[in-house]
């Protein structure tokens, strides 16, 4: 907490005009997580259920939530930890499983933010969720305390539905189950998303569906670090194909409004 | 049950690789950020990643069994109303819904 407001209270010192109230900063961030964000809120119950049912103590999850952060490594986490798999294999697995976070430096506007410790959390907070809602359309325009208010909120919802998930776990029955469709749900929900926004790009969704579906065949155990080294190469490979033909396509664009400026222009002399 | 000397080690274990994992990048590419490639699959990273996720999440799908039908149904309910309402948190909870009411009993044990 004492790192977010150090880095909210940063004034922008190159902007030119003064910076938005805290207050609306917030709470424009707040909208922002209300939908996928929200969407941590029964996957956290699910996993605090989970943790209950595994046997580990109820702090546990918040604990989990709270210092690793990391969704689908927590999942994992629980069986390696009811099982005191050794240390070095719980590192070994949390490389594995999110090694996939390397790409994201790519595309996630860091640059916003502002101030060593708001660096520190937003990088911390880097989750799958945190990517896919600060790197699409809308997020263009926000600002760095924006962005680190929606990566907080989101980890309030996380934290707090795993929370009441372990304290409540015990009263849910183990014959319910089916709880861990919250994640499946989750990433439907932002593929779909993603994949709109590139509305014109069918090949990059249909490469990415191409790896997850072939490293789930050939190396179904490192289904994850398979997936993405394919999709990078294809991704690079195409890029490599692009940039030959960018040139000439660009001339064909513009060489196609031309005809059409110029077939309208005739339609309004008719 | 593992004693809690092991646990708070597990935890300490697993947060220091995934921030480090999310972190350290950001150094090396911020030299990077110019080049034309490293723009290419930026822009179109995200919306691959988040195919691969989902696939992902999918990987243990018992296609062979019929308590298939409840993942399947639960999955069309998130997509139907995502994409009807234009809601992800109504896709999400409906969905997990469906798939516990259908998996806690028709398709039970």
């Amino acid at each position: 907490m004492r790192t977010l407001s150090v880095a909210v209270g940063d004034p922008p010192r190159s902007a030119p005009a003064s910076p938005p109230p805290l207050r609306s900063t917030a709470l424009a961030a707040l909208k922002d997580s209300a939908s996928v964000g929200l969407g941590l809120l029964p996957l956290g119950l699910a996993f605090g259920v989970l943790i209950t049912h595994a046997g580990l103590p109820w702090w546990c999850a918040s604990l989990f939530t709270a210092v690793v952060y990391a969704g689908s490594l927590e999942f994992l986490l629980v069986n390696l930890a009811v099982a005191a798999t050794p240390l070095a294999a719980v590192a070994l697995t949390a490389f594995l499983v999110n090694v996939r976070h390397v790409f994201y430096a790519l595309s996630f506007p860091l640059d916003r933010v502002r101030g060593r410790f708001g660096k520190a959390y937003s990088t911390f907070a880097l989750t799958d969720e945190a990517y896919a809602l600060t790197t699409g359309d809308r997020a263009r325009s926000w600002s760095g305390a924006r962005i680190l208010w929606l990566q907080l909120f989101m980890q309030l919802y996380w934290v707090g539905g795993a929370t009441a998930g372990a304290l409540l776990g015990s009263a849910v029955p183990d014959s319910v189950t089916g709880l861990d469709f919250a994640m499946t749900a989750l990433f439907a929900v932002l593929a779909l998303d993603a994949v709109r926004e590139r509305s014109g790009d069918l090949p990059t969704p249909l490469l990415a569906l191409l790896s997850a579906l072939v490293a789930r065949l050939v190396l179904p155990g490192q289904m994850l670090l398979a997936a993405f080294a394919l999709f990078t190469a294809a991704l690079l490979v195409r890029s490599r194909k692009e940039s030959g033909k960018e040139s000439r396509m660009e001339s064909r664009k513009e060489s196609h409004m031309e005809s059409r400026m110029e077939s309208r222009v005739e339609e309004s002399r008719a | 049950m593992p004693d809690t000397r092991y646990l708070l080690l597990a935890v300490a274990v697993s947060a220091a690789v995934t921030w480090a994992l999310r972190a350290l990048p950001f150094t090396v590419l911020a030299s990077l950020r110019a080049s034309g490639t490293v723009r290419y699959l930026g822009a179109r990273m995200p919306a691959g990643v988040m195919v691969i996720l989902f696939v992902y999440c999918l990987r243990d799908l018992p296609l062979t069994q019929s308590r298939v039908v409840a993942s399947l149904a639960a999955l069309a309910v998130t997509v139907g109303l995502h994409l009807w309402r234009r809601n992800a948190l109504l896709g999400i909870v409906g969905g997990t819904v469906v798939s516990v009411a259908l998996a806690s009993t028709v398709f039970a044990g």
